[in-house]
């Protein structure tokens, strides 16, 4: 019998202990060591930081870091305070059919792909998209308005795209939030706002650093809607990391940047879990 | 607030006013794509021209449909190969990762745990480029040592397959791991004590238990993978996906071909989804 039962524990440890390491921890280890490489001849290399350097003496590389971390963090942010209401509605205002049928209706746009609803905003945005071809009939302006290739683009594009994953973590943590315990708080004297930050906003608290951990990693991932929506001048921390590997092919550098990402990344994902005093299994298992 | 509390009329109004904004804002661009696929003209956008089927059926330029698209078509192939592979293996390898949480206890199994989870937190990208260096690493040395050329570990499909699903394992075992932790353990020893063995109790008791949480997962990973954009890019061959052929064509200009692929897609994802539901509600 014990043996047995480790055997069967051998046979469930392989599979997720080959996907572990092959997939993702000696690939990541790999880039770190490239990240390190530095080429001083043809097919000779030396260990060195000379790559990290390069990030950070580049203004412009540093200032895409930055950019592209700010304004993934005013995505989830802008994202957040969307959903709420919404999640709210979904979970406490409305019940039964309406509210599984609200729920459902909520997904529906994250069954198709992102290119898809990307495209889509180009065809509303653009110069001669819907919206401006809806603002000079209605006489608002006089000529074609160009509202795609801008910052404001980027982040329409951020926030649409990321709103499901959001929305879902919202709804579930605020639907087990029973009934009672709000008109409890109004019975003892609350009102709106003192219920929604000392009971709501608290109870909440799991769905929303959950949604908050998703949004921003893939705001911060994001290569399609930067690139399709964005203009020359806004550029994102992944379209540098698409140029060095596929079309400069200097992976030393890409890798240095890929490694930088992910840093930045942890180091976020990080701070908001200790913040909030949560964990990543009790946010994300 | 809540119904049973009363509020000012404007207020809930204003409220209800601001959620129906909010589903318009999310159907806006999907209903755009969807109607100017059928636009008879080469543009999609304004002024509409008439209805026209041609962006599907249409066989001769300027106006060649979906369906007489050849390197569309061959996309399409190429992505549902892909994702079935995906959603197979990730299907397989996340039941067996359930189990494991789900019914051993040992050292490192927190760790673990929290290293499967993992991979949700890592950017596409950074997955796409990790995967792409170690396989070439892996290449260049069989190469150099045993004068092997192992073309698999080049940017191809088995890449794509690899890095899609690296993260999508993750992904299904949350959705079996959470079925399965609901599972009443009673019943397989019921099995036991009637005579079955602890492969033919799982086999017969569990795993129908958990058949419409694999289905979920398995339709998750399928379309997961099939939309899939940041880690196929970095490792993709000459044989494009879907969504990167679409991409490539997006970036030389767009016509209302693309349109009609896109409203393909929104029914095949649907379909699949309303697939998914019926299984859960008869669960």
């Amino acid at each position: 019998m014990r043996s047995e039962a480790r055997l069967g524990l051998a046979l469930l440890l392989t599979p997720l202990l080959l996907w572990l390491s092959l997939l993702i921890f000696l690939p990541h280890v790999d880039i770190f060591l490239v990240s390190l490489r530095e080429r001083i001849g043809v097919g000779k290399y030396q260990i060195s930081f000379a790559n990290y350097l390069t990030f950070f003496n580049e203004p412009l590389y540093l200032w895409t870091f930055f950019r592209t971390a700010v304004m993934s963090m005013l995505a989830t942010v802008i994202t957040l305070l969307i959903a709420f209401p919404v999640s709210y509605y979904i979970a406490k205002m409305v019940k039964g059919r309406v509210q599984s049928g609200l729920f459902l209706l909520c997904l529906v746009p994250f069954w198709v792909s992102e290119l898809v609803r990307t495209f889509g905003w180009m065809i509303l945005l653009r110069e001669t998209g819907i919206f401006s071809k809806l603002l000079q009939a209605i006489g608002l302006s006089d000529g074609p308005v160009e509202m795609l290739y801008n910052d404001g683009a980027i982040m329409l594009g951020l926030v649409y795209t990321s709103m499901l994953f959001m929305v879902v973590p919202l709804v579930t943590t605020l639907e087990s939030l029973p009934d009672e315990v709000i008109e409890a708080g109004y019975d003892l004297g609350g009102n709106g706002v003192s219920v929604l930050r000392e009971i709501i906003i608290p109870h909440a608290m799991p769905g929303i650093v959950s949604g908050c951990i998703v949004v921003f990693m893939l705001s911060l991932g994001n290569y399609l809607t930067p690139t399709m929506l964005g203009g020359k001048e806004s550029l994102w921390f992944t379209e540098l990391i698409y140029s060095q590997f596929i079309v400069r092919f200097n992976w030393e550098l890409g890798a240095a940047f890929g490694f930088m990402l992910l840093i930045l990344s942890s180091a976020i994902v990080w701070g908001m879990l200790k913040l909030t005093g949560q964990s990543l299994e009790k946010t994300m298992g | 607030m809540i119904p049973s509390i009363p509020q000012p009329r404007f207020l809930t109004a204003a409220y209800t006013a601001y959620v129906v904004l909010f589903f318009i804002f999310l159907a806006l661009p999907l209903v755009v794509v969807a109607v100017f696929a059928f636009n008879d003209s080469q543009f999609p956008s304004l002024p509409w021209e008439g209805f026209t089927w041609n962006w599907f059926f249409g066989s001769e330029r300027p106006m060649i449909g979906v369906f007489h698209e050849r390197s569309i078509l061959r996309a399409i192939g190429t992505s549902g190969f892909v994702a079935l592979f995906v959603s197979v293996l990730s299907v397989c390898v996340g039941l067996s990762n359930a189990f494991l949480f789900n019914r051993y206890r040992f050292r490192g199994q927190g760790v673990l745990y929290v290293l499967m989870l993992l991979p949700l937190v890592i950017p596409g990208i950074v997955l796409g480029i990790s995967i792409l260096v170690f396989s070439s690493r892996i290449a260049n040395g069989l190469w150099d040592g045993f004068g092997m050329d192992v073309e698999a570990l080049r940017p191809g499909l088995l890449l794509v397959v690899l890095g899609q699903f690296s993260f999508i394992t993750t992904i299904s075992t949350l959705v079996i791991g959470a079925r399965l932790k609901k599972f009443d353990r009673t019943l397989e020893e019921a099995a036991l004590n009637l005579g079955a063995g602890h492969l033919t109790a799982i086999r017969t008791i569990t795993l129908p238990y958990l058949a419409p949480a694999m289905i979920g997962a398995f339709v998750v990973a399928f379309l997961m993978s099939f939309e899939n954009f940041n880690t196929t890019l970095m490792l993709v061959g000459s044989d494009a996906p879907l969504t990167i052929a679409m991409f490539d064509r997006l970036k030389e200009g767009s016509t209302p071909l693309l349109n009609a692929v896109s409203l393909l897609l929104m029914v095949g994802s649907s379909c699949l989804a309303l697939i998914m539901i019926a299984f859960q509600r008869k669960a």
